[in-house]
């Protein structure tokens, strides 16, 4: 028998308990969650409101599975020469294997600390009932968070602006293209948007900007990414390098201590990378469960994600360089997809958006090419008449 | 009591593919396997209740197009995270090339 401990309760954290158990191991599995709800799904936070609260698993599923989740509580301190976890509350847990699934926290910079941030089912309690018609919202920050908000807000009759430094938005993860459909289409939908706009100063109730001008705000929400929550490895003495060191196997310098999820730097192809991605944090979890039992695979798994703004929906698989050239392809009803190769023809990346889920099947066959390093040639993948799971048969 | 209902033609749906059939206020997915026999479940993933007709059938499974939750569409049974309830399925019948599924 052993002591298996999972600090952090969110996605992955309970994927990795869950799978411990498919897995077929008997010890104990102790879950820390630092909220004191059950572990919920964070992705519907900024698309529904009300918010809905979507439980990964109804309690009963822990104790059938004689998980004990720790609720209200977090790690406080590694003790990695006795292989104890220290809580914040004073417990202890020893463990064999030690995961560290914290997540990550929203980014306020220097000047934001009057800001808002959704993270949580209570930031977007907070942030959502103080919406309302006619409600005066600023959004800092024209990414998913921000847009998500920026559209279920507009949802709820709220006269709503965005700010985003940059010279458009979702600059991080999305092509340009894809950008610019979401750009008009938050415009149709009222949103003012206001691309290049650097904020000075922020106050309770009014957001200066560096041209000078001044915006009314009665609710202000910054959403300008995350940051990983490394503290406890780093106080460990575990190398943390925007994100928690993994190998492959997602274990940690210390051969008794993983780390996945957004908390986590892991090698992507040969480079460091660290993710937000609900799918990453699920698919990362699962993996360093069966690593904490033994197995040596390498995390494969292709990145994705999507975002849902309005009625249209974008998903992303692989990982897209906005500096490299892409090869469009149309899906029909204005929907498209963009791919990107490798010099050998191998697809890296694919990024589609349309209405609904228009292109979810393209980029869930994008994502085996990618995993499986399928070649195409781009004549192929640009004729709307080839039936893109063919390439898969090959 | 059986109550079958005709969902469509064999035609209508290529193999390895699937099609939503609505019916009396209800969404069904009719599929048909790569040996070509034809399966139905009902139409919306058990995880977020979005239509699984818009996602990727490869061979006896259907991927939902959100999450990509798993199914075998055969049995409905839900192949792991982030599904963890089966799909229900219904018996279907194949006659004078009509598709038709019983809903009793």
């Amino acid at each position: 028998m052993g002591r298996m401990v999972i600090v952090g309760a969110g996605e992955c954290g309970v994927r990795a308990a869950f799978t411990l158990r498919e897995e077929g191991y008997e010890g104990t599995v102790t879950l820390v969650g630092e909220e004191p709800h059950l572990p919920y799904e964070r992705p519907p936070l900024s698309k529904n409101a009300p918010p809905a609260v979507k439980l990964i698993a109804e309690e009963t599923r822990y104790r059938d599975l004689s998980i004990d989740l720790l609720r209200g509580t977090r790690g406080q301190r590694i003790d990695r020469e006795n292989r104890r976890l220290v809580l914040a509350d004073g417990r202890t847990l020893d463990y064999d294997r030690l995961l560290i699934a914290t997540g990550a926290r929203a980014r306020r910079f220097p000047g934001m600390e009057k800001a808002c941030t959704l993270r949580s089912v209570g930031d977007a309690d907070a942030i959502l009932s103080a919406i309302d018609a006619g409600t005066k919202l600023v959004i800092i920050g024209g990414g998913f968070i921000g847009l998500e908000l920026a559209a279920t807000a507009r949802g709820l009759g709220a006269e709503v602006t965005v700010l985003e430094a940059a010279d458009r938005l979702m600059a991080r993860a999305v092509p340009a293209e894809i950008a610019a459909m979401f750009e008009d289409r938050h415009r149709q939908e009222g949103i003012r948007l206001r691309l290049g706009a650097k904020v000075e100063t922020l106050e309770e109730h009014i957001v200066e900007l560096a041209d000078g001008s001044r915006i009314e705000a009665d609710i202000v929400v910054a959403g300008v990414g995350a940051e990983p929550i490394t503290g406890l490895a780093a106080d460990a003495g575990l190398a943390v390098d925007n994100g928690i060191v993994v190998d492959g196997c997602l274990r940690t310098a210390d051969p008794s201590i993983f780390a996945a999820g957004d908390c986590c730097s892991f090698p992507y192809r040969g480079a460091p990378v660290r993710l937000e991605s609900w799918r990453c944090a699920q698919d990362q979890g699962a993996h360093a469960a069966r690593a904490m039992l033994g197995c040596g695979d390498s995390f494969g798994r292709v990145p994705w994600f999507w975002s849902d703004q309005y009625d249209l929906g974008l998903q992303v698989a692989g990982l897209a360089r906005a500096d490299q050239p892409f090869l469009k392809r149309e899906a029909g009803d204005g929907a498209f997809v963009l791919f990107q190769l490798d010099g050998q023809g191998r697809v890296l990346s694919a990024s589609g958006a349309g209405p609904g889920n228009a292109v979810a099947r393209d980029i869930s066959i994008a994502e085996k090419l990618i995993e499986r390093g399928i070649a195409v040639a781009p004549e192929v993948l640009c004729d709307p008449g080839t039936r893109l799971k063919q390439l898969l048969k090959g | 009591m059986s109550q079958w209902v005709e969902a469509c033609a064999v035609d209508d749906v290529e193999e390895e593919d699937l099609i939503r059939f609505d019916h009396d206020g209800r969404t069904f997915a009719i599929y048909r396997s790569p040996d070509d026999a034809f399966y139905a479940t009902d139409g919306l993933c058990t995880h977020e209740h979005v239509h699984l007709a818009d996602g990727l059938v490869m061979d006896h499974i259907i991927e939902c197009p959100k999450h990509n939750g798993r199914f075998d569409y055969r049995t409905g049974e839900a192949k792991g995270a982030p599904v963890c309830v089966n799909l229900r399925t219904y018996p279907v019948k194949v006659e004078d090339g009509r598709v038709l599924i019983d809903l009793s």
